[in-house]
């Protein structure tokens, strides 16, 4: 018997999706019992590592045979879903998931800044955005997305906001690690070229040393040197 | 820039001094026949009003003018993309939006970077702040490239919040082996059984004791063991009672009862009783035990013969069936299942 088989059994009929935690509680537990085979008992101390290994691969299993259901894992809890493109039929099976209304355009903005730069200050968001966010953040604390995780050691010593675990429940994260190009935008490093850009040629300053938003080798080379 | 000059711009002065037009003013407007070029000039203000609330902010409607003229961020003309930030502006103004402070920052900026583009390189005065780098362009598209970013990270988010709709997680139905057998009272003694039995044999009691008649034994235990395993696989359960409610003598009760005894004591049964005083409620014998190695033929309830003793007919419970030889009526549901695997 393979570790990742017992995982999986253990996933298939848990009520709840199940941290790496809960399941090494289920191996200890199960190694108590009175006639616990040897299988159980040398699976009492199992490791986070092997475990989390051992559901990475089934994952990969899973996601490499194509089922209509896949393992995932969300804010560090797994569990079997369904794929996306058979909602048609689940609709009609389970009824439309109770969720609250999709978020707006602002809201959506104001909390993609929050969650590549947490923890971070309204006046910080405020700025990225250009706009007062004071409704949409309303918005986001009420529906648990997002909330206070402290002062900031500055000047007035404002609220500091992350996300909650709700926020990657929600959008199906499994952790802010996997937010998508995390490590460019926790950090947007914009190089100032040498010469400032000319914004009207033959007006006044010398032809400029333009950059390409959409090129990649000039992106990376904007990462690499970090604007000081 | 995007109304015709010539015609609307008495409209627009006039408009401009009054603020606001009360809802009167608008309900007069409104009666006028729609060829009056009044009302074309309110039409147009209600589809720009539409347009105008799409952006989030000044930097969200500097993207979009620079999305207009298809370059890249890094590329753009400030000083035209300046003319046509306060072009909106103006045009909000005159469609009575209200402008946030921050669209009017924003114009200040491009302003001033547009007044400096005037001036040759050597004529440029070197404000403090620049001094350490800070060129109000260079803020500017900074400020822009970063908020694009975020902007198509929210996109990105927008999409994933559209496919977690429809992503169904596994919901196994609750499983309620607790609930089944043990945690009903699950010792119902063969003293209870036997009290049971004694209230159903009361029923006889006095027609018999007035009359006595002799008839032959119709029934027998192999029968009644057939009997009850029918009556529970139509049915999870039954009650007590309901096993003797047809019987027509204190023979067949007994019959019943000797049957009902076998069936507990081969792990077929089990009894249980819901609350204490309550009638005992029969079922089978946990489903795992059936399905781990129970022969097909017993679970039907036809007993190969020889396999058990088949008492004779008319047999009294005593003769028997003493209390001690029928441990299972309590029907432990664990040692039950342990029992089954290992034989």
């Amino acid at each position: 018997m393979e570790l990742k088989f017992i995982l999986e059994s253990l996933l298939f009929s848990a009520q709840k999706p199940m941290s790496v935690k809960e399941l090494r509680d289920v191996f200890a537990t199960a190694a108590t019992a009175e006639d616990a085979e040897e299988m159980a008992t040398s699976l009492k101390k199992v490791k986070d590592e092997d475990v989390t290994a051992a559901l990475e691969m089934l994952a990969g299993e899973h996601s490499t045979a194509a089922r209509s259901y896949r393992l995932v894992c969300v804010a560090g809890s797994w569990q079997f879903v369904t794929q996306p493109e058979f909602a048609p039929w689940l609709k009609a099976l389970v009824g439309v998931k109770a969720r609250p209304s999709r978020l707006s355009q602002p809201a959506l903005e104001t909390l993609a800044i929050i969650a590549y730069r947490q923890p971070v200050t309204r006046a910080e968001v405020e700025q990225i955005r250009g706009v007062n966010i004071d409704g949409t953040m309303q918005t986001l604390l009420e529906r648990g997305l997002v909330e206070s995780t402290g002062r900031a050691e500055v000047v007035g010593r404002p609220q500091l906001y992350s996300t909650t675990t709700l926020f990657l429940e929600y959008f199906g994260l499994r952790g802010l690690e996997d937010l998508p190009a995390a490590d460019e935008l926790r950090r947007i490093v914009v190089e100032k070229p040498p010469a400032p850009v000319t914004v009207d040629p033959g007006l006044a300053t010398a032809p400029p040393e333009q950059l390409k938003l959409e090129n990649p080798e000039a992106k990376s080379e904007n990462t690499e040197t970090p604007q000081t | 820039m995007f109304l015709s000059q010539t015609k609307s711009n008495r409209f627009l002065t006039v408009h401009r001094n009054v603020t606001r037009p009360s809802p009167a003013d608008i309900a007069a407007v409104l009666t006028l026949p729609i060829t009056h070029p009044r009302f074309k000039v309110l039409r147009f203000m209600a589809e720009y009003k539409v347009q105008f609330e799409v952006f989030e902010g000044p930097l969200d409607l500097l993207l979009y003018l620079i999305k207009k003229e298809e370059v890249d961020i890094y590329e753009v003309n400030l000083t035209k993309l300046a003319t046509q930030f306060i072009a909106h502006i103006d045009l909000m103004r005159e469609f009575d939006l209200e402008i946030a402070g921050e669209f009017l920052v924003m114009a200040s900026t491009l302003m001033y970077i547009k007044s400096r583009e005037l001036l040759p390189v050597d004529q440029q005065v070197v404000v403090e702040s620049e001094e350490d780098g800070e060129d109000p362009r260079w803020e500017l598209i900074r400020q822009l490239v970063e908020y694009k970013k975020f902007k198509d990270a929210a996109a990105k988010l927008q999409v994933r919040e559209a496919t977690q709709e429809n992503i169904f997680p596994r919901l196994p139905g609750k499983m309620e082996f607790a609930s089944d057998a043990p945690a009903a009272k699950p010792d119902v003694s063969i003293f209870d059984l036997l009290n049971a039995v004694n209230v159903v044999l009361q029923r006889f009691a006095k027609v018999e004791s007035s009359s006595r008649e002799i008839y032959e034994d119709k029934w027998t235990v192999s029968e009644k063991i057939e009997y009850v395993m029918t009556v529970l696989n139509s049915r999870p359960s039954v009650r007590f009672a309901e096993l003797f409610e047809n019987a027509s003598s204190r023979t067949e009760v007994i019959c019943t009862f000797l049957a009902l005894l076998e069936l507990i004591r081969l792990k077929q049964l089990a009894c249980t009783q819901p609350e204490a005083f309550e009638e005992i409620e029969i079922r089978k014998a946990a489903p795992a035990v059936v399905a781990a190695g129970v022969p097909p033929a017993v679970e039907s309830g036809i007993l190969p013969p020889g396999d058990h003793a088949e008492p004779p007919r008319g047999m009294e419970i005593s003769a028997n069936h003493p209390p001690g030889e029928t441990p299972a009526s309590t029907a432990d549901e664990t040692s039950a299942a342990t029992d089954t695997r290992q034989s």
